[in-house]
């Protein structure tokens, strides 16, 4: 599903350039710049605190960048209050699902659509969409999110990014904790949406098999910074992904592990 | 005879005591502070309303409803100005401030309106509904109406209008409230002005039962052990802790031998203890519930 990337024309929905985010003195995000294109998905890869998270937080306006600037279709929304940003039509799907585990299906989705100022009638026909998407919501919606398996309830937290009409979505880790083949199909329907709906994608995952095999074009963080970028295909030919995030041993000739000789990773 | 007559003053007793609690419940779910000014904000709409309705000879009507607007304005002052920068700072510094707010109030309250108890004029003081042998106030009648009315509307703003459910979607995970674009602070700004108006209903339903002074909103204490014995958490909780403790309370203070009627001001915190022995999530268990 790899088709590269239209290099020359400017078309990035999305652009990052050298943000810099810190956790109080801690400094999470240290100078990355990236750009999504219009109807991609994108993925960044890393392992547990490269700063995956916190750039989708940035992105969405949960924290504020210290330096840099953030760019969605053509407006400068760099620091922006979240419900702001979500009224442009940036739906975020946080990491761990977070559900309003009180309120039904029902309501939480509708919960998603709660900045939209375009009438009842096209958000009643989003919820059916919705419903359409993830028929398994459609059966549950009179129920308590708290309730909803995990899997479910990352399809709702899907769902409810889907109630804003976003152009772009982002998604953080919709794989974690779930049973390989809930993940398979959460990843067909991000697929799917990105296809049929034409949602931008920036999905953040752990599981770098899935998340190469669907996206076409990735990044790969380290520590706050970016160290690698390229078409999917390619990062996932590249030894150092293999090894690191496809768990791929590529032994040498005399039998030594080939990033031992290397001090360091860039 | 005399058992349904004490069950209907406990009740309308009850009702204050629910309402406070309400307050109470409404702040901690939403912002996870403990408003210990709850009962001043009572207070306080009590004196207001004396002041449209007495000093200014407003109707009833309309000084009730200045009163809501009023207090609605000063929930989200303290909301704004006090309790806002106070976000992220330890829960025993926010119940300080609210507590050191409540001797303000109070202070506040004697400086304008004096010291001495007032009396809130009513279109339906004085009068008296009698059914062969029970006889209730009118303004018993009037706590019990004006309670059940409020609760319905608490209850349909929370199970029917947008922002009811933005309200409960922002206590129940704020960081998704924020991610789908819900104005929390704002929301929690509403939730003063909400928590304020209730408050000030309770003080105007309450004026004509007990008089106004600006030591009237310590009853907020035995709010606040109602709310607890609630579930601290649950408003349906709160509002039946209430209504209990005016009921077992008017109870006590007829059944225990005379020179001891005193202690019947102590029930709420008897029931309080028991609660927590036997049953220390109180009625309708939030805490546990969260879990899932």
């Amino acid at each position: 599903m790899c088709y590269g990337r239209t290099w020359g024309i400017n078309v990035a929905l999305l652009t990052l350039r050298n943000i810099e985010t810190y956790y109080g003195p801690i400094m999470a995000i240290r100078g990355i710049s990236l750009d999504v294109e219009s109807g991609t998905i994108v993925t960044i890869l890393g392992a547990n605190g490269a700063g995956k998270t916190t750039v989708l937080k940035t992105i969405s306006g949960a924290m504020d960048p210290q330096k840099g600037s953030v760019v969605f279709a053509d407006e400068n929304i760099t620091a922006w209050d979240p419900g702001k940003v979500a009224r442009l039509g940036v739906g975020h799907v946080p990491e761990g699902r977070e559900v309003f585990p009180f309120l039904s299906v029902e309501e939480n989705l509708r919960m998603g659509a709660f900045t939209r100022r375009d009438g009842a009638s096209r958000v009643q026909r989003d919820l059916e969409l919705v419903y359409d998407y993830f028929p398994t919501l459609a059966d549950s919606k009179g129920l308590a999110a708290g309730y909803l398996s995990g899997g479910q309830q990352q399809m709702l937290a899907i769902g409810r990014a889907l109630m804003l009409r976003p152009r772009l979505m982002l998604l953080d880790e919709p794989s974690l904790g779930l049973a390989p083949m809930l993940v398979k199909e959460i990843a067909d329907i991000v697929v799917r949406l990105n296809k049929e709906q034409g949602v931008t994608m920036l999905l953040v995952e752990q599981n770098a098999r899935v998340a190469l095999a669907i996206s076409d074009y990735g990044y790969v963080m380290e520590v706050g910074r970016i160290v690698m970028e390229d078409t999917c295909e390619r990062l996932a030919a590249a030894t150092d992904i293999q090894e690191f995030y496809l768990g791929m041993k590529d032994q040498g000739v005399r039998g030594r592990r080939r990033w031992k000789q290397r001090k360091t990773w860039r | 005879m005399e058992l349904v007559q004490l069950l209907i003053s406990g009740i309308s007793q009850g009702c204050v005591y629910g309402l406070i609690a309400l307050g109470f419940v409404l702040i901690y779910k939403a912002t996870e502070m403990v408003n210990f000014a709850q009962g001043d904000l009572m207070m306080l709409g009590a004196f207001i309303a004396f002041g449209f309705i007495n000093v200014l000879g407003w109707p009833f009507l309309w000084g009730f409803l200045a009163t809501l607007a009023v207090m609605g304005v000063v929930g989200v002052t303290l909301e704004r100005l006090l309790l806002r920068p106070m976000i992220g700072e330890p829960p025993f510094a926010v119940l300080m401030l609210t507590i050191g707010l409540g001797f303000i109030l109070r202070a506040v309250a004697g400086a304008i309106w004096g010291y001495e108890d007032k009396t809130l004029s009513t279109p339906y003081g004085g009068g008296v509904a009698r059914w062969g042998e029970i006889s209730v106030g009118y303004e018993n009648i009037a706590v019990v109406l004006g309670t059940l009315a409020l609760c319905v509307l608490v209850f349909v703003f929370f199970r029917k209008t947008r922002v009811g459910i933005a309200m409960q979607a922002a206590s129940q995970n704020q960081l998704a409230a924020y991610y789908v674009g819900i104005p929390v602070k704002w929301i929690f700004a509403l939730v003063w002005a909400m928590s304020a108006m209730i408050s000030a209903t309770a003080g105007i339903l309450v004026a004509p039962l007990s008089l106004i002074n600006p030591i009237m909103g310590f009853v907020g204490i035995k709010a606040f052990a109602a709310a607890i014995v609630g579930g601290f958490g649950s408003l349906p909780g709160a509002f039946l802790a209430g209504l209990m403790i005016g009921i077992v309370e008017q109870f006590a203070k007829h059944g225990l031998p005379s020179g001891l009627e005193g202690f019947s001001e102590t029930t709420a915190y008897v029931i309080l203890l028991i609660m927590l022995f036997i049953r220390p999530e109180g009625i309708f268990a939030t805490m546990q519930r969260k879990k899932v």
